[in-house]
């Protein structure tokens, strides 16, 4: 199953966007078509588009306060969009609810982490396999067989998951008493816990070291090979997007001024001036 | 080091049903010998029904995470629909404990639609619009009681809905040997006290079971998930209202068990008695013996219960001791020192103390 991707061709799908190009064959897992949310007068979001092939690592930058967050909320429906549509998988997504996304396929960290503080690291990731487990209330509290060993299978898969940031020996730990790097880890291993065919993760790197930051890099590829799921992230971290991401979308002012792969962004006049600003006029 | 954590839960589950089985068989002994006087022993049953509404309002507010003020109105529709139960069979079965059995299930379930009705619109708030909706419910449930005026008779239940106040219970139209069981204002009179410490025991049991199993299932998680942080919790698949639904309708049922028992161990009882003191009580024993912490509650429930009888010489200043009794419990146990004593004492609870360092 798990196979090793480098970074691919781009090639371009009909939404105006970019795919790679191995997961031209496939539905693209994500596909917005004109997105947009007011905020009373404010047009947040306007006219989103964005395509992401099916193991494509994805990058969504912009300067602080263009939207980027609010895409992701609208993503995983915590807002109703007031425009357009979401077709996550080939499926519509309009009026689903924020826990029926997750069901669909969509996971997410936060950037101002949320954990569950006061439940250990374990149970942490057990909540994100919640849905993974089915067994009733009336079992759990009886603890028929089922409960032992649904228990067992999700202990195991816990302590399988958290293996992937080397996290087996934090486990008891209440998640709130851990360092901030291990905190930002957890979150993405709780996400992935829910069984995602896609990964959002806000801000992944935000607080993290240098060497931290290059052990996340791998580590998010690593996650995108062995589960072979999509991932679009937000971060201001700009070696790690231009390392990993292959598609990236720039957002200013709730727009997208600029699609492209590393290269072309980084040679895009209009992303220099918003991040930059515009070159004085000579007289 | 997981199975240490682990085994640590489940050893701190297992200690709770052994302290309150040896607490049991002592006082069990000592009531028989008589080592107990009378007014001791009348302490018995309520302290058990007062531990099972400590352990299911923890539910609510330790586990998860809502301020319930209305415990007390889950406990009155338990504490009367088990006297309705209990009386009407009266005739039908003999056998008592089967009869206080039944009450107490059918005090469960009628709390427990109650709780369900209930938390339709009040699930739907968060933090003090919850906790005051509740409050507001517990006084309804408390009125609506008030109103009620029910017997039994050969041909069955009657019940009559005394909202004008103009109705007694001559109205109900007993046949020759039936019996009134509830007098709207005055509550029910004349029931038959079946109410056993035994029972209480067993109630006590059943309660923990409940409730410790269920925190340590995939259910209670769900909501330790969504009291920790509901947006997480939602971005994560799990559905916030079912899963307050379930523990808010566990914690009515649980308080509408305490009350068939609690009902059954008076002869007089009014609604009255299930009054906005009551839930607060209770809220005090759950807060002192610490939130979420279960076996905190029982011993918090036995201390704090006992302590207004214990201080009985003091007469008029009774209250005012026990007030100042409360207050000194409450800076003891929160200082640095005393949390490092605890955590030494009691495993488990050093962490908990550290964190709030």
């Amino acid at each position: 199953m798990s196979k090793t991707f480098t970074k691919g061709k781009m090639v371009a799908v009909p939404s105006t966007s970019i795919i790679p190009e191995r997961d031209i064959g496939s539905t693209p897992i994500l596909e917005c078509r004109h997105l947009g949310i007011d905020f009373g007068g404010l047009k947040a979001v306007d006219d989103f588009n964005l395509t992401i092939g099916r193991t494509e690592i994805a990058g969504l930058i912009g300067p602080n306060g263009a939207g980027k967050t609010t895409v992701f909320n609208l993503l995983t429906k915590v807002y109703q969009p007031t425009r357009g549509i979401i077709m996550l998988d080939g499926m519509d997504t309009h009026g689903k609810t924020t826990e029926q996304i997750n069901r669909m396929g969509i996971a997410r960290t936060f950037q101002n982490i949320r954990l569950f503080n006061n439940l250990t690291v374990e149970e942490n990731v057990k909540v994100g396999l919640h849905n993974q487990t089915a067994y009733s209330t009336a079992t759990g509290i009886f603890r028929l067989p089922q409960f032992w060993k649904q228990e067992k299978a999700a202990h195991e898969s816990a302590m399988e998951l958290l293996s992937i940031f080397d996290m087996q020996d934090l486990a008891d730990y209440p998640a709130g008493s851990l360092p901030y790097g291990a905190q930002r880890r957890l979150e993405i291993v709780r996400a992935l816990a829910t069984n995602p065919s896609l990964l959002l993760l806000d801000e992944p790197a935000a607080g993290m070291n240098p060497s931290e930051t290059a052990e996340l890099m791998e580590n998010i590829v690593k996650i995108r090979d062995t589960f072979q799921i999509a991932v679009l992230l937000i971060e201001h971290d700009m070696r790690l997007v231009m390392g990993i991401c292959e598609g990236i979308c720039v957002l200013n002012f709730g727009r997208v001024i600029a699609k492209g792969t590393s290269e072309e962004i980084q040679a895009n006049p209009t992303v220099i001036e918003a991040y930059l600003g515009k070159k004085k006029k000579e007289d | 080091m997981n199975f240490k954590n682990r085994n640590r839960s489940a050893r701190t589950d297992m200690l709770t049903y052994l302290g309150v089985t040896v607490a049991f068989i002592i006082l069990t002994v000592l009531k028989s010998t008589g080592g107990l006087n009378r007014s001791q022993t009348g302490l018995l049953v309520p302290i058990c029904c007062y531990i099972v509404m400590a352990v299911s309002l923890n539910l609510t507010v330790g586990i998860m995470g809502e301020l319930s003020l209305g415990h007390a109105g889950f406990m009155s529709v338990g504490a009367f629909s088990g006297i309705i139960a209990a009386m009407s069979l009266a005739d039908i079965i003999p056998s008592p404990g089967i009869r206080l059995a039944i009450a107490m299930v059918v005090g469960a379930i009628m709390a427990g639609i109650v709780g369900f009705l209930v938390g339709i619109p009040v699930l739907r708030l968060r933090g003090d619009y919850l906790a005051i909706v509740t409050l507001a419910f517990g006084e309804i449930l408390k009125e609506l009681i008030t109103c009620l005026i029910v017997g039994s008779d050969g041909k069955g239940l009657h019940i009559i809905f005394n909202i004008t106040g103009s109705k007694t219970a001559d109205d109900l139209h007993l046949l020759e040997g039936g019996r009134v069981i509830i007098k709207g204002a005055q509550g029910a009179t004349g029931t038959q006290t079946i109410a056993t410490f035994t029972a209480g025991f067993i109630l006590i049991m059943v309660t923990l079971l409940i409730v410790q199993n269920m925190i340590r299932s995939r259910t209670g998680r769900a909501i330790m998930a969504i009291r920790d942080n509901r947006i997480a919790a939602e971005s994560v698949g799990i559905s916030i209202t079912r899963y307050k639904m379930i523990a808010f309708v566990t914690s009515a049922a649980l308080a509408g068990a305490a009350g068939a028992l609690f009902g059954l161990n008076y002869s007089n009882l009014a609604a009255a008695k299930f009054d906005f003191n009551t839930s607060i009580l209770v809220l005090v024993f759950v807060v002192l013996g610490g939130l979420g912490n279960i076996w905190g509650s029982i011993i918090a429930t036995v201390v704090l219960y006992i302590l207004p009888e214990a201080l009985r010489s003091f007469a008029t200043y009774r209250m005012l001791i026990y007030a100042i009794v409360l207050i000194l419990v409450m800076l003891a146990t929160n200082t640095a020192q005393m949390k490092t004593l605890l955590g030494k004492l009691i495993p488990g609870r050093k962490k908990e103390g550290a964190d709030n360092e």
